[in-house]
């Protein structure tokens, strides 16, 4: 029954096609440095499924935003572990992704012909630093204000355009209502479709140059 | 032994026990998580301390009284207000008439107007007596009271509230 039902979809999916090309494509002898690209990957769906349940509760707005993360910490059953889980991954998973990108440097796999690997791996990071900075302000507290007022006031430096790019990320001269709502926007749309947009293509370039072999004395 | 487990089912057996506990403990805190709003008591019950009785002696007068509910619902509060009048039949202490002072008909606050001996309503003119009974007016039916009341050992009448 269940032979009859796997081999119908094979037929129409080709899934032993997507195995062989995925799973069982040739490798380098395995290496615990080289699994944490895999490790961002799943921190980043974790990221995601814990964000997602979050926004049952959380409200972006400077009314209610704190005192909605007060109740998903004490009201709600197991709120404590979702929100705990989405805020030590992320502090996780900007450290995997920064070790990560060293591991690559150190074993100079970002060479030919991985180039493009590497640059949108760089786009990764950006992004990822850039979930950690709109999410830091979301709590609404007084660290998340400061902070932000702070970040802001750095990218505000820029020559010619600083002004304009502090009040853009603003949303106006201050930080306000307008702020938090931009940054949650950022934070659970924008950025995370930057971010599956992007693994995507690191993915697929994965697959088709394979990954790089550890470097030996000769290299 | 013929009972002996293979190896494959060994591993049939551990991958379902620990597939399991793994599904559990994701599965659990998930489902607990998204339905925790739905397993609060919403019993929206209370005693309401209203006045000392000796305060309220005169009998056949209303005494006014009023009170606020605040009801959470997660991190919003709101708060209703409620009122209503006590009048004393004797000087039995459980004798009393507790009435809500909500219009039955659309729900205005009635006031007490000493000159008519009635309760009248400010919307639409309806008039109670001290028993809350329809003397005139539209309201489809008597003022509801409070029947369930009690006295502390203080002297304070309370009375319980409950929604619906």
């Amino acid at each position: 029954m269940w032979k009859k039902f796997f081999d119908w979809l094979n037929d129409r999916l080709g899934l032993n096609e997507l195995q062989e090309s995925l799973l069982e494509r040739p490798e380098p002898k395995g290496n615990w440095w080289n699994t944490l690209g895999s490790a961002s990957l799943f921190l980043f769906l974790l990221q995601g499924a814990t964000g997602i349940f979050l926004t049952v509760y959380y409200t972006p707005s400077p009314d209610h935003a704190y005192d909605s993360i007060q109740y998903i910490m004490n009201g709600v059953a197991f709120g404590w572990l979702i929100r705990g889980i989405h805020h030590w991954g992320a502090t996780l998973m900007v450290l995997i992704v920064f070790i990560h990108m060293l591991r690559v440097f150190v074993t100079a796999s970002f060479k030919y012909p991985r180039e493009l690997t590497w640059i949108i791996g760089v786009g990764l990071l950006i992004a990822t630093l850039g979930m950690g900075f709109t999410g830091y302000l979301l709590p609404w507290n007084q660290r998340a204000y400061w902070a932000t007022t702070v970040g802001t006031q750095i990218a505000g430096t820029a020559p010619l355009i600083g002004d304009f790019i502090l009040k853009a990320l603003r949303g106006g001269p201050d930080l306000s209502a307008l702020t938090l709502q931009r940054f949650f926007s950022a934070h659970i749309w924008m950025i995370p479709l930057v971010l599956a947009g992007l693994i995507g293509a690191h993915l697929y370039l994965i697959i088709r140059h394979g990954e790089s072999h550890w470097p030996t004395k000769e290299d | 032994m013929s009972e002996s487990l293979s190896r494959r089912d060994f591993m049939k057996a551990t991958v379902f026990f620990v597939g399991g506990a793994v599904g559990a403990a994701v599965g659990i805190p998930a489902v607990g998580y998204l339905i925790a709003p739905a397993l609060k008591g919403g019993a929206k019950e209370a005693w309401i301390p209203i006045g000392k009785m000796a305060d309220m002696s005169e009998i056949g007068k209303p005494y006014p009284f009023s009170f606020t509910l605040v009801q959470v619902n997660g991190w919003e509060r709101t708060s209703t207000s409620h009122g209503g009048f006590v009048i004393r039949k004797s000087d039995a202490p459980d004798d009393l008439v507790i009435l809500d002072s909500r219009c039955p008909h659309l729900g205005c606050t009635v006031n007490w107007k000493d000159a008519e001996k009635a309760f009248v309503c400010p919307c639409h003119d309806a008039s109670f007596d001290t028993e809350g009974a329809v003397l005139a007016g539209p309201p489809p039916r008597p003022m509801d009271r409070f029947s369930d009341f009690r006295v502390t050992e203080d002297g304070v009448l309370e009375i319980f509230y409950k929604e619906g």
